[in-house]
């Protein structure tokens, strides 16, 4: 392993712009001319728009107009849409409903926006915004999820029965009603997985700017896949043919998922522009972000297992009602059934499944695809019902899980997935040595003596990453394939770009990336650029998301990587006089075996530009190549997490006092990286079982639309994390990769509901499990009580 | 956050005419409470008077038996205080469980009293110590100064000028920090000095900063936790929000009050 080749903790290149401030953000990115748009938003949840009046607004000081979505609808911009498809267990088509950029007669949940001011700057618009009248008629709001689809409910859009999006369902039901009913023990569960607001730190932002002399327009936005947007913008809402139209991702900060989706703002900017001829620019503040980001979870679950005496796991089942919010995002229809019910195995031998899901409309905001999307709903589901089997039965939480992992590979469950390597009980032992799981008793006598009552939970999950085999997710309804594009362009002086369909918004592709052209070219990682996010530099590109970044976008580069090799081999022969079959590659170096000919990888380059070696007619001249890759399976990170916490019996405060984390990604590139995509995970898991929730009252309003109310995990919340690694290679892909980005999110809500649990003697506790809700649990619980 | 005009006197006789001159103008002391709701244009302000240049309304200062601390002192400062550290570590335990680094080095103690937010930390040592407020048209005692939720006895015009703790033997705070904002969710301010006997909550009375004399009276006997041992406060008049209900913020304020005693007696 060289110093920055795959496997160093190299730093991370973008770091020095990010830490002293040079990153370019949306936001910083100004164009002549500029105008600021400022969107008049609902205060209602569900409401009638009976008649917007804009005059008044028009006449104030620096507006240029004032946009409604019925000059939307004059101008035939399309709907947003939702680009899965998922069919409803009869054979109907999920329902999905108009979502009009700016909304015209209805309004559907708070922050819904009915208008637009486009001004000269911010504090002029939102003087106008004041002045536009909106005559709402009011309607009863509906928000939670198990309530949408009752009879009576407020009906949120026509046509579209007990608000009910679709009724799916994966499994064999029969055999698993048989397995139950011959089952010595069966846990049940009602679970219910907190909606979360995601926010990145960078709020959403979009400039668009039109020029009117070739008909084009650009947008600058805060994307993790800007070339699905543009596709998206261009295909569905009709805004402009695809290459009259340009997306430039630049530096994002952050997405969690919440920037995979195309929102109403950058489309009414790109609209707006070409109707005032100016570029037209939307920040969201932080308030905005509350409201209109689309929110994560949001699932209410009721959840069986069925095990034998000996406790192996027999069967589960699920019925799960899923909060879609007002309107279908992008991919929100996936979320809750392929990335959620697709992982209900765990990491278990689960001869049958069932799981049944309806997808709901409320007068929320939007939900979608939130840092793991899906598999953290499955793994918390999984993970409780066998945590609370074991204590149910008697038997120690960790002999349960030995008793029940999967062990030979490939292993097919019931619910689609073929997982294709991994070793569970590897990832288990070690951490359970980290955790001195042996020393717990000890530790909980001596916390006791201290008025604290401390708990262990385990969490054994799962993921399915590398997202994902183009033909198989579009047999399950997805409307775009999910392969991934490099190009790699060596220059003539020998250094590399490298033009990626991966997008990063803190993952550090610029770093990871180099580093594999590095330990492949034997070149300088300094010599490496990566370049990503613009439509016109980069070839087509799905973006970043689902942990797809290395096991997928990473693959595609090495693909690119194999075609330069091969040509430069070429071009060495002719330089070396030698037949090509005879080059030898390494360490940077073209050799004719068997001999001490050779020439630098530099010259080789230079060779292929300057092309004085050979004729046209035998090889052309350059040294960049393409490559598109899609991959031929998930890949299927896994781990075991182990959480340790005190209870405090006065106050039901509680305190994570440890946190073991043993993961299999596969093959790393930069351990120091992963590290931080693990202990950004935990944090936001963590944040999810403690603390997170975002809460409507019954007429819709967000209780928690601020940071004064909504709770984001700091880091005194959090202990200095133990982290280990075990390592089976992904078979899918080249270099053996899983992905990492989404790991901890994924494993840690369930450790910290099984740790306090544990602590307390109760069977469930719903998160967030504030010190309030741990108290009033322990009021009813057996566990000793303060004095 | 709408226009406003912006003055910066540099005499509390100054600031107070441009107060008289703006009847809608709003004092500016550290603003992290005024500037978020005015960037919300949830509130507008015609004039800003900013006393961070008024002289003479800084410092922590022992005089006789009492500690003086100026109106613009920042919540960093009167943490940081030797002297107060000195003769009553109790007090200066308060401003340094304020927010984060950010707002104790703007924030100012005479900001947060004439706010009083309910869930300030503040006003409750003020109430917690018998404190003098000391503006400049008189001297308020704390008892009479915090009238309600963001209520004080202050007048139109009035401003503080500095605020007067008597020296307690024994004093200690006790903060449950609200999970968001770091507020108290609940603080319970203990002090004794000769027969007065202090306990005062923040936090969780729906009507702001509060005296539980029951525990006082018990206290009398000895200040100690275990003098309060068994007692509780009922659940009614309770704070309830998503983040805590009134039976456990009654509860948590007898837990506090046998924390800070415990803390005091240390």
């Amino acid at each position: 392993m060289s110093a920055t080749g795959i496997g160093a903790p190299v730093r991370r290149k973008e770091d020095f712009r990010f830490i002293t401030g040079q990153g370019q953000y949306t936001d910083d990115v100004t164009r002549p001319g500029e105008t600021r748009a400022v969107f008049v938003r609902s205060p209602h949840a569900h409401a009638k728009i009976k008649s917007i009046d804009v005059s008044a607004a028009r006449k104030m000081p620096g507006v240029i107009d004032v946009l409604t979505g019925a000059q939307l609808a004059t101008d035939k911009i399309g709907n947003l849409i939702c680009g899965w498809m998922i069919h409803s267990k009869d054979g109907s088509p999920m329902k999905m409903a108009a979502h009009p950029a700016l909304a015209a007669t209805k309004v559907n949940c708070v922050g819904d926006a009915v208008a637009v001011v486009i001004a000269e700057t911010i504090a002029q618009g939102k003087d106008a915004a004041e002045k536009v009248k909106v005559d709402y008629e009011v309607l009863p709001a509906v928000v939670d999820p198990a309530k949408a689809q009752a009879k009576g409910a407020p009906q949120i859009h026509p046509d579209i029965e007990n608000n009910t999006i679709y009724q799916w369902h994966l499994g064999e039901k029969k055999d698993v009603d048989a397995a139950f009913a011959a089952a010595k023990h069966v846990t049940k569960l009602d679970i219910v997985n907190n909606r979360l607001v995601p926010n990145a730190m960078e709020p959403r932002a979009a400039l668009a700017d039109y020029d009117a002399g070739t008909d084009n327009l650009t947008l600058w936005n805060t994307s993790q896949n800007p070339h699905v947007a543009r596709l998206v913008i261009s295909a569905f809402i009709g805004m402009a043919p695809e290459h009259k139209l340009r997306v430039i991702a630049p530096d994002v900060g952050g997405g969690f998922g919440s920037k995979i989706f195309i929102y109403p703002e950058e489309v009414v900017c790109l609209w707006a522009s070409r109707k005032v001829k100016r570029p037209v620019k939307w920040t969201s503040d932080r308030s905005e972000a509350f409201l209109t980001d689309a929110h994560g979870r949001d699932h209410v679950t009721h959840a069986e297992m069925a095990l034998d005496a000996n406790g192996k796991i027999l069967a589960l089942r699920a019925k799960t009602i899923a909060n879609l919010g007002a309107y279908m995002s992008t991919f929100s229809s996936s979320v809750p059934t392929y990335l959620y019910a697709t992982l209900l195995s765990g990491q278990y031998n689960i001869p049958s499944i069932y799981c049944e899901v309806d997808a709901v409309y409320t007068n929320t905001a939007p939900v979608d695809a939130y840092r793991g999307a899906g598999r953290p709903e499955a793994t918390f589901v999984v993970e409780r019902l066998v945590e609370v089997a074991a204590r149910q039965m008697g038997i120690d939480p960790a002999d349960l899980r030995r008793r029940n992992f999967i062990t030979a590979f490939p292993h097919q469950t019931p619910v689609i997935m073929a997982y294709d390597a991994g070793d569970y009980n590897a990832s288990l032992k070690k951490a359970m040595e980290i955790a001195d799981v042996k020393g717990f008793a000890k530790r909980k006598r001596e916390a006791a003596r201290r008025g604290k009552l401390r708990g262990l939970g385990y969490s054994t999950y799962i993921e399915a990453c590398g997202i994902a085999p183009s033909q198989a997710v579009g047999s399950l309804g997805a409307g775009v394939g999910l392969w991934e594009s490099a190009e790699v362009r060596v220059n003539p002086t020998g250094s590399v770009e490298v033009l990626t369909g991966s997008h990063a918004h803190g993952q550090g592709h610029e770093t990871t990336f180099a580093q594999l052209v590095s330990e492949r070219l034997g070149i300088p990682f300094e010599n490496v650029s990566i370049v990503h996010g613009d439509t016109d530099k980069v070839q087509f590109g799905m973006g970043t998301y689902g942990s797809r970044s290395g096991a997928v976008g990473m693959s595609a580069i090495v693909k690119a990587l194999d075609k330069i090799e091969i040509k430069a081999k070429k071009v060495a022969a002719f330089m070396l006089e030698a037949a090509e079959g005879d080059i030898e590659f390494k360490d940077g170096k073209f050799t004719v075996a068997g001999t001490d000919k050779s020439a630098a990888f530099g010259d080789v380059a230079l060779n292929a530009y300057i092309a004085h070696k050979f004729t046209g007619a035998e090889l052309e001249p350059g040294l960049k190549e393409t490559s598109f890759y899609d991959p031929t399976n998930f890949t299927f990170p896994a781990g075991c997490h182990i959480c340790e916490l005190d209870v405090d019996i006065e106050t039901g405060r509680v305190d994570i006092v440890n946190w073991t984390a043993v993961d299999d990604f596969g093959t790393i590139i930069n351990p120091m990286i992963v590290e931080g995509q693990v202990h950004g995970g935990i944090a936001q898991g963590v944040g999810q079982a403690l603390m997170e929730g975002a809460f409507y009252d019954a007429a819709g309003q967000l209780v928690t639309g601020s940071m004064m109310d909504y709770t984001m995990p700091r880091a005194h919340d959090l202990p200095s994390f133990h982290v280990g690694l075990t390592e089976t290679k992904a078979p899918s892909n080249p270099l053996g990769m899983k992905g990492c980005g989404e790991a901890g999110a994924i494993a840690s809500p369930a450790a910290v509901i099984n740790a306090i649990t544990d602590a307390i003697g109760t069977e469930h506790i719903a998160m967030p499990a504030t010190a309030n809700a741990v108290w009033a649990a322990l009021q009813k619980s057996q566990a000793p009580k303060a004095a | 956050m709408y226009n406003f005009t912006f003055h910066r006197p540099t005499t509390v006789r100054q600031a107070a005419g441009l107060l008289a001159r703006n009847p809608d103008g709003k004092l500016l002391a550290g603003g992290h409470s005024l500037l978020p709701v005015m960037k919300q244009r949830l509130a507008s302000p015609s004039a800003i008077v900013d006393l961070s240049l008024v002289e003479g309304m800084t410092g922590v200062e022992l005089k006789g038996r009492s500690v003086v601390i100026g109106a613009m002192t920042r919540h960093a400062d009167v943490a940081n205080s030797q002297v107060l550290k000195d003769v009553m570590p109790g007090l200066a335990a308060v401003p340094g469980s304020i927010g984060d680094p950010q707002v104790r080095n703007r924030g100012t103690i005479g900001g947060s009293i004439a706010n009083n937010d309910p869930n300030a930390d503040y006003p409750a040592a003020c109430l917690g110590l018998g404190a003098t407020i000391i503006t400049n048209k008189r001297r308020i005692a704390a008892d009479d100064f915090f009238t309600g939720m963001f209520s004080t006895a202050l007048e139109e015009g009035e401003i503080i000028v500095k605020v007067a703790f008597p020296v307690a033997k024994k004093a200690a705070y006790e903060k449950f920090k609200h999970p968001a904002s770091g507020f108290a969710l609940v603080g319970v301010f203990v002090s004794k000095r000769g027969p007065d006997i202090r306990v005062a909550v923040t936090g969780a009375g729906s009507n702001g900063v509060f005296r539980v004399k029951s525990f006082e009276e018990a206290l009398k006997k000895r200040f100690s936790p275990k003098s309060i041992e068994g007692m509780t406060i009922p659940a009614s008049g309770m704070n309830s929000d998503i983040h805590a209900s009134p039976e456990y913020r009654a509860h948590l304020v007898a837990v506090l009050a046998r924390r800070a005693l415990a803390k005091a007696n240390a």
